[in-house]
């Protein structure tokens, strides 16, 4: 390289892209086998987790993981896809959880009957409580699902309600680890290829363009307040199936399963994993959870820490992990003379 | 051409505040013609539209479309019976491809209830007949450009993708907001003929325009607005003799300039 030569990356897609997002054209094995790879990793990779961590503590925060992913996924469905900025991750978790609960000590349902009760009826319930603000534009449904957790859990200490400050002990466990894992992992990789599909449904396209102009969408003769209930719908079904699993790995329903980080840690697993993916931000939980349990070693430093790589992460890489990668994937990089 | 009243607008009257946007106008629109609404700027066009199809509240008076009162309506509803509009400031969705833009009017109750423009949302999937209806309405076919962003295309396809838009729900009626504006003078010779074809089809087409040469020559009649009331309304010949529209809008030389191209 002659000096003050003057370089510059020269950036090529690889040929198998035709014409728009989502269509390829294959004429190879090698070319399917390219394609497939990224999907086959992420299947392979989170099956074989478990048994790769023999360690019950990093099993145990593998679940943990996972289910902030329904979270994470939830918010990138939402903010990326309908446009609608969603802070209520705890409100969603705490609302299953404490129906998972109930359901399970109160009414004698077994573990695999209240899970998917407590999802189908906290969906429902969460969708409901958020109706009133979906007609608005605006900052209004991010306050309103901020709001929520925190008036929930102030309510159930103050009238002593649902076992008050000690929650609702005495919920039934999983059989045992591989069950508990392997329905998480499976439910997660449901999830997020259902998720990716549906966005590319006519419905999906339908709710993407309320994001990006409603008052054209209201113009075609669709109703979006419906749209927008119905992907609310789809969010508090993920965040409550999380909460309803959760209270069955601790055993117990408490207050803090209202906590902010339920909605805090999904926003920057989104963010550091690559929003408008769905990807990204489960890629985002896998990496942010253990962190922040590794940092748990450094006391309240953690918050410090955590901080200090969220920051990071805006500052230098604010695409997000998974565009990063895919680009590299997707192109070939070569140096050029200019 | 039909010349039963097909929507009837009876002393619509906005008021903003202390300001006036619309007093009292009433007007009708016939089924199958073309009306153009002109005005100086502020003289209450655009209210005019927001308040018939339901995106604005109008303060008092009456909309009747096919004799059903439809005043109030919210403004999906209203497109559901068929009255559809372009926007003045187009709102393309700028992350999906053109033909998918399409999409959104093809999944709508309307279209899957009447089939959508030319009853294609009956026949195949919806993408297909999205790029069979930008054909229509101007997109090469074969070249990439209908698989483009939104984003990335010019203005002239995105005032297209407007119309595109309002074809594909099965329209009634198209309100037509600026469509020629931010146009050169050969992007509009061929909207033209797009114009004549959908009202041989059978659409009722109301034109907002400020290009005045080119509206005259698909208007049937024009609606003249000033500070928020109807001037008069007429053929193009009687506008443009009108001494009052002439006061308040051309200025004698500007009148003087148009009938020598006409």
């Amino acid at each position: 390289m002659a000096e003050g030569e003057l370089l510059r990356k020269e950036r090529l897609d690889r040929g198998i892209k035709v014409r728009t997002e989502g269509i390829y054209a294959l004429s190879s094995w090698r070319e399917l086998g390219y394609l497939t790879f990224p999907r086959l990793a992420l299947i392979v990779g989170l099956l074989a987790l478990p048994l790769l961590l023999k360690n019950p503590y990093w099993q145990r925060v593998i679940s943990i993981v996972l289910i902030y992913s329904f979270l994470a996924m939830g918010f990138d469905f939402l903010a990326h896809f309908v446009g609608l900025v969603s802070l209520g991750g705890a409100f969603f978790i705490g609302t299953g959880g404490y129906l998972a609960a109930i359901f399970n000590t109160k009414l004698g349902l077994p573990i695999f009957l209240d899970i998917p009760a407590a999802t189908l009826a906290g969906g429902l319930l969460c969708s409901l409580l958020l109706l009133p603000c979906l007609p608005l534009r605006g900052v209004y449904f991010a306050i309103v699902t901020l709001m929520y957790p925190l008036a929930a859990a102030r309510i159930i200490e103050a009238l002593n309600i649902l076992g008050g400050t000690d929650g609702i002990l005495g919920v039934q466990s999983f059989p045992n680890r591989w069950v508990e894992q392997y329905l998480l992992i499976l439910l997660a990789l449901g999830l997020h290829f259902g998720l990716r599909r549906f966005v590319h449904t006519d419905l999906g396209v339908v709710l993407r363009a309320v994001k990006d102009n409603d008052q054209a969408v209201r113009a075609s003769g669709i109703d979006i307040t419906r749209h927008k209930a119905l992907a609310v719908l789809v969010t508090s079904f993920m965040g409550c199936l999380g909460g309803a699993v959760l209270v069955h790995i601790y055993m117990w329903a408490g207050i803090s399963q209202f906590a902010l980080d339920f909605s805090i840690i999904p926003i920057a697993a989104t963010v550091v994993g690559g929003g408008g993916t769905v990807t990204g931000p489960l890629l985002g939980c896998l990496l942010l959870v253990p962190i922040s349990e590794v940092l748990r070693s450094f006391g309240t430093l953690r918050i410090a820490f955590y901080s200090l790589i969220l920051v990071g992460f805006t500052i230098f890489r604010s695409e997000g992990l998974l565009p990063y990668f895919q680009r590299k994937y997707h192109q070939f990089e070569r140096w050029v003379r200019v | 051409m039909s010349t039963s009243v097909l929507l009837r607008v009876e002393e619509m009257t906005k008021a903003f505040g202390g300001l006036m946007a619309l007093h009292r106008v009433s007007f009708d629109l016939r089924g199958g013609e073309v009306l153009g609404i002109i005005g100086p700027n502020g003289s209450g066009k655009t209210t005019l539209i927001n308040c018939i199809t339901g995106f604005v509240r109008m303060s008092s008076g009456r909309v009747v479309f096919r004799g059903r009162d439809i005043t109030g309506l919210p403004a999906h509803r209203i497109a559901d019976l068929g009255i559809t509009r372009t926007f003045q400031v187009m709102r393309p969705y700028y992350s999906l491809p053109a033909y998918k833009n399409l999409i959104v009017p093809l999944f709508s109750p309307r279209a899957r209830r009447t089939g959508g423009w030319r009853g294609g949302g009956r026949l195949g999937d919806r993408d297909t007949v999205s790029i069979d209806i930008l054909e229509e309405i101007g997109f090469e076919r074969d070249s990439s450009v209908p698989y483009k962003p939104a984003s990335a295309l010019p203005t002239g396809y995105l005032k297209r993708l407007e119309l595109a838009r309002c074809l594909a729900l099965n329209p009634v009626i198209i309100f037509c907001d600026e469509v020629f504006s931010g146009l050169s003078m050969s992007e509009i010779a061929s909207l033209l003929p797009l114009i004549e074809r959908l009202r041989m089809a059978g659409i009722t087409m109301v034109m907002i325009e400020h290009r005045l040469r080119e509206l005259f020559r698909v208007a049937d009649r024009v609606l003249v607005l000033n500070f928020g009331e109807k001037l008069m309304e007429g053929t193009p010949e009687e506008v443009l003799e009108d001494p009052r529209v002439r006061e308040a809008y051309f200025g004698s030389e500007k009148v003087a300039e148009i009938m020598e191209h006409a």
